[in-house]
């Protein structure tokens, strides 16, 4: 049996993962996330009288908040593995993702293993944000004048 | 020639350590359990070297060894340098061997140890092989609260600590042969689906065994490979037909055997603790196996060989054991 034979053969018995299922929990879960952040931008503005864009930054700070205490409490990495990119995409899974990694490499130290370990998961977010964001501007100066 | 034939080696005892999920699963009759995976200990790293630890004191105390008496340590598992065995041998003055085949170790280990025995070099040998979940997430996959999804294929390494004592004096397992299995690498890269990486090389291994020995599948009452997982299992068997026109028919996989359905392991148990302990608290349970092959499988994967896109090899060993009235 050749490679290729193989890996039809691997193909066959690896059970399908349920896509249609992952993508409709993923689309309430998330549409969930979105719509307490609306509610909190809506609560913020109206009950301490702050700005739109105000009320933006205090839900974002809210939310990974939140996930940060859910998952130092042990619950968010269950919710998460089963509501998949729900909870990913949104802000709660950079969280997620600096927390968990802070949790892990505390027993490490605070330079070696908490500092240098910060951001193993998050790092490629925060590079590629940083250069596309950077290439967008130039577009747009280049387009916007 | 791979494969060893054995005159008198037996497998005098075992002590068997299992961790919370694993003390819920199909499992019967283990000497010991752990209710958190800290085991009182401020690192998962720690607790894993006091699993150790504890297995092979226990296995001491109840054989009455002394320090002096143990020829030999060997043994392994699966964090970076094979730290765990390392720091648990550290404890004790025996001469010692770390030997590392991912989630084959234990049968390696065995290997090793019946052939100094069977050298009458070596009188008393001690093996010991352990694998945490937690310790293992961290060193091959993500940090242990993140929640990354898994897929349907994957497995879930077993926490629990294994020591055997091996020596030329009549006991309960008689050891009788051996193959040492060649690497495989079948392309696949796939580090949630490592049943498929290993089985082809459970099947080699297999093929080896009975050619080199002469012998036919039936000769076994049952054939137990390692941690292949459910998924794994089916493909070994349609894999071992296809290409070496073996029937897999009195055959079970350790890691589709450990943990109950309900709790959400996907494709089964794996580590190189999974087949020493289905073996011995489930397997041997039943009483109805008199020879019985163990095929340990292990994925030799490295973290960083698998990002450069490089297909992981696998490795399995075999080991033919018959249960003595």
């Amino acid at each position: 049996m050749n490679k290729d034979e193989y890996k039809k053969l691997v193909t066959k018995h690896s059970p399908k993962e349920p896509r249609l299922k992952n993508i409709l929990v993923a689309f309430f879960v998330g549409g969930t996330v979105g719509f307490i952040g609306e509610f909190l931008i809506f609560i913020l503005q109206e009950s301490f009288g702050m700005s739109v864009s105000l009320a933006g930054i205090w839900t974002c700070l809210i939310i990974i908040g939140a996930s940060s205490l859910l998952t130092a409490l042990g619950f968010f990495d269950n919710w998460v593995s089963k509501c998949k990119c729900g909870l990913i995409i949104p802000t709660t899974g950079f969280a997620h993702s600096v927390t968990s990694s802070a949790l892990d490499y505390k027993k490490d130290g605070l330079i070696t293993g908490l500092g240098s370990n910060f951001f193993k998961l998050a790092g490629s977010v925060i590079l590629y944000g940083i250069i596309s964001s950077f290439i967008l501007v130039i577009v747009r100066v280049v387009i916007g004048g | 020639m791979a494969s060893t034939k054995y005159k008198d080696v037996y497998l005098n005892d075992y002590f068997t350590l299992v961790g919370p999920l694993e003390k819920e699963s199909h499992l019967k009759k283990y000497n010991m359990f752990m209710d958190d995976y800290y085991f009182g200990e401020k690192t998962f790293e720690l607790a894993e070297i006091k699993m150790q630890k504890i297995v092979i004191d226990n296995l001491m105390q109840r054989n009455c060894l002394k320090n002096a008496d143990v020829d030999l340590l060997v043994g392994g598992d699966l964090t970076n340098q094979i730290a765990i065995t390392s720091y648990s041998a550290k404890n004790y003055n025996f001469p010692f061997l770390g030997l590392y085949s991912a989630c084959a170790t234990f049968v390696e280990s065995l290997i090793v140890a019946s052939n100094f025995i069977d050298s009458n070099n070596y009188k008393k040998i001690v093996s010991v092989t352990s694998s945490h979940n937690l310790t293992a997430e961290k060193q091959f996959r993500y940090p242990i609260e993140y929640g990354a999804p898994r897929p349907h294929t994957a497995t879930f390494t077993t926490t629990g600590a294994v020591a055997t004592f091996l020596s030329k004096k009549k006991g309960k397992i008689k050891i009788e042969s051996s193959t040492i299995g060649t690497p495989v690498d079948m392309g696949i890269s796939d580090a949630n689906n490592l049943g498929a990486v290993m089985a082809p090389a459970a099947a080699s291994t297999l093929m080896m065994h009975l050619q080199e020995l002469k012998r036919d599948v039936d000769y076994y009452d049952l054939i137990l490979t390692g941690d292949l997982g459910c998924v794994g299992g089916k493909i070994l068997q349609e894999y071992a037909e296809k290409t070496y026109n073996i029937h897999l028919k009195k055959y079970l996989d350790a890691g589709c055997e450990l943990f109950l359905n309900s709790q959400e392991t996907y494709a089964g148990g794996s580590g190189p603790v999974c087949l020493p302990l289905v073996l011995f608290n489930k397997i041997l349970n039943y009483k109805k196996y008199k020879k019985i092959l163990i095929i340990a499988t292990g994925a030799l994967h490295s973290v960083t060989l698998v990002n450069q896109k490089q297909p992981i090899p696998a490795i399995a060993h075999a080991l033919s054991l018959e249960v003595v009235e």
